[in-house]
C-alpha cells in the first residue's frame, strides 16, 4: 500500500533548489518548473479521465443480454414496446455513434439516463453525493487524526507495550472486513444484545420529521456506527504509514542535534521530527480520501445510508448500466483528483522535490 | 529450514575447492543450490525472531490443514440444502456447536468448508496478480524505451483506479464463478506489484555483473530469468503474502455483495446468506460471527507472515512497519 503514496515526483527533481547567484534568478526558475510541473501532472489526469470514461464505456457493454430486458425486470412487454425502450435510450444506433453520443454528452454533464430511476444519472449522482461526504468527510477527519497521533506516539516509544498494543489492534482492525464490522455493530449497539439495548438506528439518514436543530441531531445520531465503522477499519493505515515515516526520521542527525542543545525530548517531538515525518503521510492522506469515496459503497450498503455507495449497490442489482456507468467514472474520478492533488501539493511542503 | 548438520561439512568443502582453483569436485549446479539452501536458512533463521510472523505462520499451517482434511472432518454433504440435520437458525447446542443456517446446515462444517473456497481464491487470485506485476515489472524495467513508457502508463491508470469498484465491475459483467472472481481480483491488484518490481530491476540491471553477463553473450530472455528473476523473487514472495491477505477480503467483499459463485459455500457467501435470512434484524449474532472471525484471523495471519517476511528482507523497516 504504502509504494501508492509516492507519486512520480523525480521526474521533476531537475531544478536546482538553492543554486543560482542572483537573487531573482533561481526563484524565478523554481517557479516556471513548477508551472511545467503543475502543467504536467494535470494533462495525465485528464488523460486518466478521459481513460475511464472510454473504459466505463466499453466495459460495461460486455454484459451478455440485452440490456432493455434489465429495464422491463422481467415483465411481459411486447416487441414494440421493446423496441421503443430501445430507442429512448438509444440502444438501436450502432456502437460507435453510441460512443460519441455518451463521450459528447459526457462532456456536457450528461450521463444518461438510469433505467430503473428513469431519472437523468447526474441528477441521483449530484442528490446522494453530499450524503456521501458527509459521512466519510466525518469518517476521514477523524482516521486521520487518530491514526497520525496514535501512529507518532507508537514511533516515539518503539517497541514498548503500547506501540506493540497499538499497531496488533491496527492490523488486526485493518484485517478484518468493514461490512462484517459494521453488522456486528448493528446487531449490538441497534438491535440489541443482552442487557444493552437498541442505542442507534439500525440504518439509513435520518428518522423523517424533524426540522432544525433535532434534524441535525437525528443525523448525527444516525452518523455514528458509519463512522465508527469506517474509522476503525481505515485508522491503521495511517497510523502504519506514519508511524514507519517516523522511525526513519528517528535516525536522523539533525535529531540528535537537537537534544544535544538541550531541547526537551516532547519538543524534539513535536517541532522537529513529526513536521518532517508527515511529509509521506500527506500524499496518503489524499489518496486515501479518495479510496474512502470509493471505498464506502459496503458501509452504505449495510447501514442503508442514502449515498453513493448506496446507490451504487441498488443499480448493480438490477444491473442499471448507465447508473453503474456514471458511478463508476465518478468514485474513479474522486481517486484521480485526489491523486492529482496530493502531486500538486507535496513540493510545495518539501522544497526538496520538485522544484 | 535444512538441519545443519548436514550443511556443516559442505561449506567447508566448497570454500576449499573454490580456493584450490577451479572446482573440479562440484559441479556449478550444486553449488548453487548449497547457496540457496544456506541463504533460506539465514533467511528461517531471522523470520523465526519476528514472534508475529512466527504466530502468523502457525495460524496459517493450522487453517491450511483445516481445509485440506474438510472432506475427512466434515464431507461434502455438509452444503446441501435438501438433507440438513437441524432445524431452520438453531442457536448453538452440543450437537451443533455453532448453530445452524436458514436451511438447517451445520454452521461449524459450513465455516471448515468454507476455509476451502476463501484459501483457494485468495491464494490463486494473489498469483495472478503477482505473476502479471512480476511479468510487466521485470520486462518494463529491462527493456527501456517506449515498451517502458507504455507500461508504466498502464500501471499507473490501473493504480488510480479504485481497486475494489473495478474488481466490482468485471464481476458483475462475467458470470458468476470462482473463476471471475479469481480474474477480477488478479486483475485490478497487479500495479503495485509491477512498481516495486520494476524499481528493484532497474537497480539489479545496474551492478556490473549484468555488464558481465551482457558481454558473455547473455541475451535479454537470460538475464531476466537468470539474474533479474531470482533477485526480485524475496520482493515478490513478501508481495505475494500481502496481496493473498487483501485478495481473501476482496473475496469475500465480492461474495457479501452476492457476485460471487451462488453454488459454493464461502465465508463471505455465509455472511450474505445470514444477512439475507434477517439474521441481524433478529439479533442471532453467533451467525454472524464464526465467518468474520476466520475471515479476519486469516487475513490477518497473511499480513503478518507478509511484514516479517519484508523485515528481514529489508532491515531498515523496522520490527512492526
Amino acid at each position: 500500500m504504502t509504494a501508492e503514496a509516492t507519486p512520480s515526483l523525480v521526474e521533476a527533481t531537475d531544478g536546482p533548489a538553492q543554486a543560482g547567484p542572483s537573487v531573482r534568478g533561481p526563484r524565478a526558475r523554481t517557479r516556471t518548473a513548477y508551472l511545467r510541473y503543475v502543467a504536467g501532472k494535470l494533462g495525465g489526469a485528464a488523460v486518466s479521465l478521459l481513460a475511464v470514461l472510454v473504459t466505463s464505456f466499453f466495459l460495461f457493454r460486455l454484459i451478455p443480454g440485452d440490456p432493455v430486458k434489465y429495464m422491463t425486470g422481467g415483465r411481459q412487454v411486447s416487441a414494440e414496446q421493446l423496441a421503443n425502450y430501445r430507442k429512448e435510450f438509444g440502444l438501436d444506433l450502432p456502437m460507435w455513434e453510441q460512443f460519441t453520443d455518451y463521450c459528447g454528452k459526457a462532456l456536457t454533464g450528461d450521463l444518461g439516463t438510469s433505467y430503473q430511476f428513469r431519472a437523468p444519472v447526474i441528477d441521483k449522482i449530484t442528490e446522494a453525493l453530499p450524503n456521501t461526504l458527509l459521512l466519510t468527510g466525518t469518517a476521514f477527519v477523524l482516521y486521520t487524526a487518530l491514526g497520525i497521533f496514535i501512529g507518532t506516539r507508537s514511533a516515539w516509544r518503539n517497541g514498548g507495550l503500547s506501540d506493540r498494543v497499538n499497531t496488533g489492534l491496527a492490523l488486526t482492525l485493518y484485517s478484518i472486513p468493514s461490512f462484517w464490522l459494521g453488522l456486528l455493530l448493528i446487531i449490538v449497539f441497534s438491535v440489541g444484545m443482552g442487557p444493552i439495548p437498541g442505542l442507534f438506528p439500525t440504518g439509513g439518514m435520518e428518522s423523517g420529521g424533524n426540522e432544525g436543530f433535532a434534524y441535525v441531531m437525528d443525523v448525527a445520531h444516525h452518523l455514528i456506527l458509519p463512522v465508527v465503522t469506517l474509522v476503525a477499519v481505515e485508522y491503521g493505515q495511517t497510523l502504519l504509514v506514519t508511524r514507519s515515516a517516523l522511525l526513519d526520521e528517528m535516525g536522523s542527525d539533525y535529531l540528535t542535534t537537537a537534544r544535544a542543545k538541550g531541547l526537551r525530548d516532547d519538543l524534539v517531538r513535536r517541532r522537529h521530527a513529526v513536521p518532517n515525518a508527515l511529509l509521506p503521510t500527506v500524499t496518503l492522506i489524499f489518496i486515501n480520501l479518495g479510496r474512502t469515496v470509493a471505498g464506502v459503497i459496503l458501509v452504505e450498503t449495510v447501514f442503508s445510508w442514502p449515498g453513493l455507495g448506496g446507490l451504487f449497490y441498488q443499480a448493480l442489482s438490477v444491473p442499471d448500466l448507465p447508473l453503474v456507468q456514471g458511478l463508476f467514472f465518478v468514485f474513479a474520478a474522486a481517486v484521480i483528483v485526489m491523486n492529482t492533488l496530493a502531486d500538486l501539493i507535496y513540493p510545495l511542503l518539501d522544497p526538496r522535490v520538485g522544484r | 529450514m535444512t538441519t545443519t548438520e548436514s550443511d556443516g561439512p559442505m561449506t567447508t568443502e566448497s570454500t576449499a575447492a573454490s580456493k584450490g582453483g577451479p572446482a573440479t569436485a562440484r559441479s556449478p549446479r550444486a553449488l548453487a543450490w548449497q547457496r540457496r539452501r544456506h541463504s533460506a536458512a539465514r533467511f528461517w533463521k531471522q523470520y523465526r525472531t519476528h514472534h508475529a510472523g512466527v504466530f502468523g505462520l502457525a495460524a496459517l499451517g493450522l487453517c491450511a490443514l483445516i481445509a485440506l482434511t474438510a472432506p475427512l472432518t466434515v464431507g461434502s454433504d455438509v452444503q446441501s440444502v435438501t438433507d440438513a440435520p437441524g432445524d431452520p437458525m438453531e442457536s448453538p447446542s452440543t450437537e451443533f456447536p455453532l448453530g445452524t443456517d436458514q436451511f438447517g446446515r451445520n454452521l461449524l462444517g459450513l465455516v471448515v468448508w468454507g476455509a476451502r473456497v476463501s484459501l483457494l481464491v485468495g491464494l490463486l487470485a494473489a498469483v495472478l496478480s503477482v505473476a502479471i506485476g512480476a511479468l510487466i515489472g521485470i520486462t518494463a524495467g529491462h527493456f527501456k524505451g517506449w515498451y517502458a513508457t507504455v507500461m508504466m502508463r498502464i500501471t499507473d491508470w490501473f493504480l488510480v483506479m479504485p481497486t475494489l469498484v473495478l474488481a466490482i465491475a468485471l464481476a458483475t459483467v462475467m458470470s458468476r464463478s470462482l473463476g471471475t472472481i479469481i480474474l477480477a481480483i488478479g486483475v485490478t491488484t497487479w500495479p503495485t506489484t509491477a512498481r516495486l518490481v520494476r524499481a528493484q530491476t532497474l537497480a539489479v540491471e545496474s551492478r556490473p555483473y549484468i555488464e558481465r553477463a551482457k558481454a558473455l553473450g547473455g541475451g535479454h530472455w537470460h538475464i531476466m530469468t537468470r539474474h533479474v528473476l531470482p533477485n526480485v523473487m524475496p520482493l515478490v514472495l513478501a508481495q505475494t503474502t500481502l496481496i493473498i491477505s487483501s485478495a481473501i477480503l476482496a473475496e469475500a467483499t465480492l461474495a457479501f455483495l452476492g457476485l460471487g459463485d451462488p453454488t459454493v459455500v464461502s465465508w463471505g457467501g455465509l455472511l450474505q446468506d445470514a444477512r439475507e435470512a434477517g439474521a441481524v434484524s433478529a439479533g442471532k449474532w453467533w451467525y454472524l460471527v464464526p465467518p468474520g472471525v476466520a475471515i479476519a484471523v486469516v487475513a490477518l495471519a497473511f499480513t503478518l507472515c507478509g511484514r516479517a517476511v519484508e523485515s528481514v528482507l529489508n532491515p531498515k523497516l523496522g520490527v512492526a512497519r
